[in-house]
């Protein structure tokens, strides 16, 4: 009775499974995920150390100063959250534009956009030097003198923004794994595992009638989803635009932003995922056609940064505002020129070899080049914040800024905490949409009487 | 089935029956069937959402959206709330002049919370109406339906469904193109849902442990303690230096307190004057002003001058306690718990006490009421003490007090 149709579709409903529960269900994983998740766990290591050092001491340990009081700290928060914008934008925006290509990524796009929004909160609560008294500034919670957080201050929105943002990408990401931590309790083969995945899966018996309410929700997170991801960068550039700092106050910001959290978050998401399915033998499901099209983005995304960066030069000349003129003349050719440069040779000149097809096939070219895209989206973020604070209206408070090994040892630490939580997803989680990826597959109306 | 023998209260129930179809096309054509044939209690399983399958099965619109929109409006509500009770009435906050109520500042928390309670609702809501989660379910003895999570498409009817009939049921199924038929059964009873000891002795013992931190509390609460706190963080709450009273091996003497070199004089030394420095006299507080200090029309006014600057916030411009700290304080209730009144000093407590009492007070300060010997120097503190004299006279005062020659005046 079953026709070859039906039994190709069978073949290819298994085989995704396999291919995707395989890597969680593996007795071991491969030789290089033991490296990497040892070299991460070294990293990590500087974490608690220079956070203790940190609290010990206080802020001072940092390069931080009158003249910085950001610093490396916020330069951090910000490249974070940017970071972990691509994850939200990659399952909702697309989700709604019909992109099918997501479903193979959304998944590890998703739990990248997590852990970078940890590392990323991490940073202006330690940055407060004293983080067990930063509840009574960040929560709206009355202090000793029965005052309340200000609300016309966009710090306060920037704290509603990002932890909003944290927890509807993770109520997101959880919904999308329930079906699938089911597939691994259906095919788990020791009790321990069927208890864990067990509790995790809800219960789920792959119910129409579930299924019809789990589809409209997943619509509609995803429609929630979408201005979310476009205002928490917008919200985290208030935090700069609302200012008086020349450099800082403009309108040009939130759009600019949060083309460049696309930018850098696109170009963490192919770091990742070449390695990873070369590894772990994904190259079926995420094929080269979803790399192409996320370098095709991440070349958009680059050169909308670089026509905000050519907008702000000429806006600084437009306004005839001395101040603002001085600030972007400075900018490049001031005491921080090197990092100005470093940031337009990495954002504007690099990604424009993806216009070349050879360049978008060929893995070590993509992987160099968005590292590259990474050091420049982190160096955009210096720029803005450590050479514009250099260079206010006091000539007396102008100062130069040197991190200190602390800067450093903290900023290496969080890449730890990143890539260890990352490995721990790939190890013990479906790290593709299993149920996503056979929905959108032509295999998924097969033997209907009108096919 | 692995019914266990030994439990008399033990019994197999037949849950219903379980289909399975080939294919996700074949599925739909089947679910078409079943819905015809007029079965209420039954449902399709697939490993992912297979479209068409709603019309198919006859489900309705669920009304996940409109809780949704609720659950967004409350957000917004929260949001515009929150912000105005707290920035513009539990504290009025005044930045830049601007007023306390305005919409645009309150934009941004708007959106993010009415985003943020919108999806709480939706990823809740999904799963209360989907009835989940569930520990188990009676299909999940079926080592078929574990297929259903991978590449198996099922129909599972339930056989409390009134127009189930076994044979009649899985007939139908087959007209409906099941390619598998299966009863699925379970036992149940009483024995069968008891929870296993493990579990039980799991939850008593994470009850227990989560007990630990109030009882610590309580303990701490209830007993009194020499030692100080532990210090987590120390701040600067303990440091490297010599205190009075202190003993230091370093000196001779053992003392960590030096005496002043010799031929030299110690700050406040010269003030050795018991009465007017310290308001003593005769072994107790003075009761009278210092003899160097004329008591005159000038005085008064300088005590009255002093008084409305440093006294009257709190004390108030009558010498009663109500100035406008102590009422801003008054206002703030509870929140301001630490908070102790401003004493009312015309009550007869304060009359009586000598002149010396009230300049040791005004110098040194009493429960919140900070010393203001930096402040305020000596004669200005006998001339603050000379006025509250003077209110706390006018506060107690009778008809006869006032000179005969202007009592017409007095209503």
């Amino acid at each position: 009775m079953a026709s070859s149709e039906t039994q190709a579709a069978k073949a290819y409903f298994n085989e995704v499974t396999d291919t995707v529960c395989g890597i969680v269900e593996a007795k071991r994983p491969p030789k290089i995920w033991y490296v990497a998740f040892g070299i991460a766990l070294c990293l990590l290591a500087l974490l608690p150390i220079s956070l203790y050092k940190l609290f010990w001491t206080g802020v001072g340990v940092w390069g931080n100063n009158n003249t910085e009081a950001w610093g490396w700290p916020i330069v951090n928060f910000v490249f974070w959250v940017g970071i972990g914008h691509a994850g939200t934008l990659i399952s909702a925006i697309l989700f709604l534009a019909r992109q099918k290509w997501r479903t193979s990524i959304c998944r590890a796009a998703e739990a990248m956009t997590i852990f970078a929004v940890i590392c990323a909160l991490l940073f202006p609560i330690i940055h407060t030097g004293r983080p067990w008294m930063a509840a009574y500034w960040l929560l709206p919670l009355p202090n000793d003198m029965a005052i309340w957080p200000q609300f016309r201050s966009p710090l306060a929105w920037d704290v509603f923004a990002v932890s909003t943002y944290f927890t509807i990408s993770l109520l997101f990401w959880f919904m999308g794994l329930v079906p699938d931590f089911a597939t691994l309790r259906d095919r788990a083969t020791t009790k321990g595992k069927q208890i864990v995945y067990g509790i995790l899966a809800l219960g789920w018996r792959g119910s129409a009638r579930n299924w019809h309410r789990y589809e409209r929700a997943y619509l509609i997170m995803a429609a929630l989803a979408t201005p979310l991801v476009l205002s928490v960068h917008s919200v985290v550039s208030f935090d700069f635009a609302v200012s008086q700092v020349p450099g800082w106050h403009t309108t040009i910001f939130p759009p600019y932003f949060v083309a460049g959290a696309i930018f850098s978050g696109f170009a963490m998401v192919l770091t990742l995922m070449i390695p990873v399915r070369a590894i772990f033998g994904l190259k079926k499901v995420i094929t080269q056609g979803h790399i192409e099209a996320m370098c095709k983005i991440i070349l958009a995304t680059g050169m909308m940064v670089g026509f905000a960066y050519g907008t702000e030069f000429f806006i600084a000349w437009y306004s005839g505002n001395a101040y603002e003129g001085f600030t972007f003349v400075n900018r490049a050719f001031g005491p921080f020129s090197w990092a100005y440069w470093s940031m337009i040779t990495c954002n504007v000149i690099v990604p424009q070899i993806f216009w070349f097809k050879k360049a978008r096939t060929n893995p070590y070219i993509i992987v160099i080049g968005c590292i590259f895209v990474n050091i420049g989206m982190w160096f955009e973020r210096f720029v803005i914040i450590v050479t514009s604070l250099s260079r206010q209206f006091l000539p007396g408070s102008w100062h130069y800024f040197t991190p200190t090994f602390w800067d450093a040892a903290t900023f290496i630490g969080s890449f730890g905490l990143f890539f260890t939580l990352f490995l721990l997803f790939m190890r013990f989680v479906p790290s593709v949409a299993i149920f996503e990826v056979k929905g959108v597959s032509e295999h998924s109306h097969s033997g209907g009487k009108n096919h | 089935m692995d019914s266990n023998e030994k439990t008399s209260d033990l019994k197999e129930v037949v849950h219903g029956v379980l289909a399975e179809f080939d294919s996700p096309g074949a599925l739909i054509e089947g679910a078409k069937y079943i819905r015809d044939a007029g079965f209420t209690k039954w449902d399709c399983h697939s490993p992912f959402p297979v479209h068409g399958i709603d019309p198919a099965m006859g489900i309705k619109p669920t009304i996940l959206p409109v809780l949704v929109f609720g659950g967004g409006c409350a957000g917004l509500v929260a949001a515009l709330g929150m912000q105005t009770w707290m920035n513009g009435i539990s504290y009025p906050f005044v930045v830049a002049g601007k007023p306390l109520f305005s919409l645009p500042m309150q934009i941004p928390i708007g959106f993010e919370l009415t985003v943020l309670l919108a999806g709480i609702t939706c990823f809740m809501g999904m799963w209360a109406l989907n009835k989940l989660p569930q520990v188990w379910h009676p299909l999940f003895k079926s080592d078929r339906f574990l297929r259903a999570s991978s590449d198996g498409f099922f129909v599972s009817i339930d056989a409390s469904d009134k127009i189930y009939q076994r044979a009649e049921t899985e007939r139908l199924l087959k007209e409906a193109g099941a390619t598998y038929i299966e009863e699925v059964r379970h036992v149940t009873g009483k024995s069968a849902r008891k929870l296993p000891n493990g579990i039980i002795g799991f939850i008593v013992l994470s009850a227990c442990l989560a007990l630990v931190p109030f009882a610590l509390v309580a303990k701490a609460r209830a007993s009194r303690s020499a030692k100080p706190h532990y210090h987590v963080i120390p701040n600067m709450d303990f440091q490297p230096k010599a205190k009075p009273q202190q003993a230091n091996p370093v000196f001779a003497d053992q003392r960590a307190q030096r005496q002043p070199v010799e031929g030299t004089v110690a700050r406040g030394e010269t003030k050795s004057d018991g009465h007017f420095n310290r308001g003593l006299s005769g072994g107790g507080w003075a009761t009278t002003f210092p003899e160097s200090i004329e008591l005159d029309e000038a005085f008064m006014e300088r005590g009255e001058n002093r008084y409305n600057v440093y006294c009257q916030p709190c004390h108030g411009l009558t010498g009663e306690g109500n100035g406008m700290v102590a009422k801003e304080a008054e206002g703030l209730g509870t929140l301001a718990s630490a908070w102790v009144a401003p004493s009312n000093m015309t009550q007869e407590g304060y009359v009586k006490q000598p002149h010396g009492q009230l300049f040791n007070t005004v110098t040194y300060g009493i429960r919140s009421m900070p010393g203001y010997a930096s402040q305020i120097k000596e004669r200005d503190r006998w001339a603050i003490v000379f006025y509250v004299r003077a209110l706390q006279r006018a506060a107690n005062a009778t008809r006869s007090d006032v000179p005969e020659n202007r009592q017409q005046e007095i209503k």
